[in-house]
């Protein structure tokens, strides 16, 4: 009994331990001279567990009574999150060490918030939902201030700690107020109270949890921290929130509305489409003011949040296929964005001013050339992949009658297009400036021009990835 | 008789005391780390006042599991506070202000 369960377990039992391990070994060796062995190790990993969680797995299992699901929709969001991760992880470790910021806490804890990240996808209970949660955000708030002697950095972590923290007040009360007029934490206990005349307290639990969540995916109308934390982190960190954890959340969001919420979609289907509203609008034109590429990417991924919770929204299992669809397309957008944005400095220093991009492709044509593609990419110009991710949401939201909000989504992203275009007129027409350069290192180099290759590549069958993210989204969608 | 709703009322009463000590005060960031823990208290409040009235355990263990990462969390606030009080020499809230949204 409880050997099978941990053995359904064991991907996350296996990461932890090696996140321990390797904590003790490099305390008790060279410390920071560690750093990049054990960045690679966790690299390495990650890229392991998800090679086998994607090939082992099979069917939908539950362990420990119904509080952990191993089933497509987890594997297919595992699979992304550690990918992803690992893929921050070994671009950014140059980087690190070129800023002396290269502590062998890093890599660490950002295994530690995977782990948490794994926790959330698969919960099937309130209280597994809080512990992934936290142990993702805990890591997360750390690592945000990393970098103990910059005031931008510190800033970061205290506002993402105490907003974070506010927001897990609100998801714990609503999980409460849920436990209390459910009688149960378990997702598939609170689904079976759902019958005729729902309690009010219950309604009240979702949008509390909903609140919450919209906090971790920074969804507008609770997207506030976001822009300061892009901005203050230093940028490896900043690209790591702008992947991972953002697949964590949404993926979390639906497995909570469709597993404990899945018989009232008419409840929480409007709050959804509201917020997605706000984002995209909010993404697309707050965007249009920033001067600083990091604080941009974040009203950018702000936006791109909106159209992923359009999938939601939709309230079928085709909007959650097209939502894990986007997710992945997002994510590798944003791995080649950054590998870019970390390569940016000028006389040594990291510059993250948009400006910087003047004239960008005499320099570097071949550079300034696939960051274009990703740029038209994120903005959802046709032939790329992204105009793909785009057209699936709303193509999903359009089949599920919800016309005016697709209309809606169509237009925010006609606005956002142009703070995405703005950048490349910057690179291709902008005026002369002087030297900024882009020292790249062999990984971020492959992961720019990967991420750009997928872009254009990937359209012949979105990478294969269409059928997974089906058989995931039936598997949520009973 | 004390019944549930009394419970409930003042867990209610108690987190919305936490939220506007997070938005309203303009002073002090070591009493907005108060005012998080004075909203996962009234969590507690609730979930054991649940869990008695529903004659089920389940509650008090989430209790002890929002308990332990209430510490871990006030540990970790409190880390960042004195590395921030460290580069800004002030933790007033209003000094938070390097990057403007």
């Amino acid at each position: 009994m409880t050997g099978s369960d941990f053995n359904i377990l064991l991907p996350e039992v296996i990461l932890a331990l090696f996140a321990m391990a390797a904590l003790l070994f490099g305390v008790y060796t060279g410390k920071d001279k560690t750093t990049g062995l054990i960045t690679w190790a966790t690299a390495a990993v990650f890229a392991l567990l998800a090679v086998w969680i994607g090939v082992n797995g099979e069917g939908a299992r539950t362990a420990f009574g119904g509080m952990f699901n191993d089933d497509p929709f987890a594997r297919f969001a595992k699979v992304t999150i550690l990918l992803s991760a690992a893929a921050v992880l070994v671009m950014s470790a140059d980087y690190m060490q070129r800023r002396g910021l290269a502590r062998f806490e890093y890599p660490i804890l950002v295994a530690l918030s995977v782990v948490g990240m794994m926790m959330m996808v698969s919960a099937g209970d309130l209280m597994a939902l809080y512990i992934g949660l936290e142990l993702q955000s805990l890591a997360l708030y750390v690592i945000a201030s990393i970098r103990r002697d910059s005031a931008k950095s510190t800033e970061a972590g205290l506002k993402y700690f105490v907003l974070g923290a506010f927001s897990s007040g609100l998801l714990l009360y609503g999980a409460s107020l849920t436990y209390g007029y459910a009688g149960t934490t378990l997702f598939s206990g609170i689904l079976s109270t759902l019958g005729e005349g729902v309690p009010l307290g219950l309604l009240f639990g979702l949008v509390f949890m909903l609140s919450g969540l919209a906090f971790k995916v920074s969804a507008a109308p609770f997207h506030m921290w976001a822009p300061d934390v892009y901005e203050g982190s230093p940028t490896p960190v900043t690209a790591f929130f702008a992947t991972a954890p953002k697949v964590a959340a949404m993926a979390l969001f639906a497995r909570l509305v469709y597993d404990a919420f899945g018989a009232i979609p008419a409840d929480w289907t409007q709050v959804i489409a509201a917020m997605s509203l706000l984002s995209m609008f909010l993404g697309a034109v707050a965007a249009i003011g920033q001067k600083d590429l990091k604080r941009l990417m974040a009203y950018s991924s702000i936006a791109h949040m909106g159209y992923a919770l359009l999938g939601l929204a939709a309230g079928t299992a085709a909007g959650v296929q097209a939502m894990l669809v986007y997710m992945a397309i997002y994510v590798t957008m944003n791995v080649g964005t950054f590998a870019f944005i970390l390569s940016l400095e000028r006389d040594g220093k990291p510059v993250s001013d948009i400006h910087a991009l003047n004239m960008f492709s005499k320099k570097e044509p071949l550079k300034a050339l696939a960051m274009l593609v990703l740029l038209f990419s994120l903005a959802g110009v046709p032939p790329m992949l992204g105009f793909f991710g785009k057209f699936y949401v709303l193509k999903a939201t359009v089949d599920a009658g919800m016309v005016w909000l697709a209309t809606a989504g169509a237009v925010a992203s006609v606005i956002g297009a142009f703070y995405y275009l703005r950048l490349v007129f910057y690179m291709y027409f902008g005026k002369e400036t002087d030297g900024v350069e882009s020292r790249m290192g062999a990984v971020q180099w492959l992961a720019l021009m990967a991420s750009a290759a997928i872009m254009v590549v990937g359209i012949v069958n979105l990478m294969g990835i269409d059928p997974a993210a089906a058989i995931a989204a039936e598997a949520l969608v009973r | 008789m004390v019944g549930l709703e009394h419970y409930l009322t003042v867990a209610a009463a108690l987190f919305v005391i936490g939220i506007f000590g997070i938005f309203l005060n303009r002073k002090n960031v070591i009493v907005i780390l108060m005012s998080i823990e004075l909203m996962l208290l009234a969590v507690n409040i609730n979930l054991v006042a649940f869990s008695s009235f529903l004659g089920d355990l389940v509650g008090q263990v989430f209790t002890m599991f929002v308990l332990t990462v209430a510490a871990a969390e006030a540990a970790i606030g409190l880390a960042i506070l004195v590395s921030f009080f460290r580069t800004r020499g002030t933790i007033e809230v209003e000094d938070a202000n390097v990057m403007k949204g």
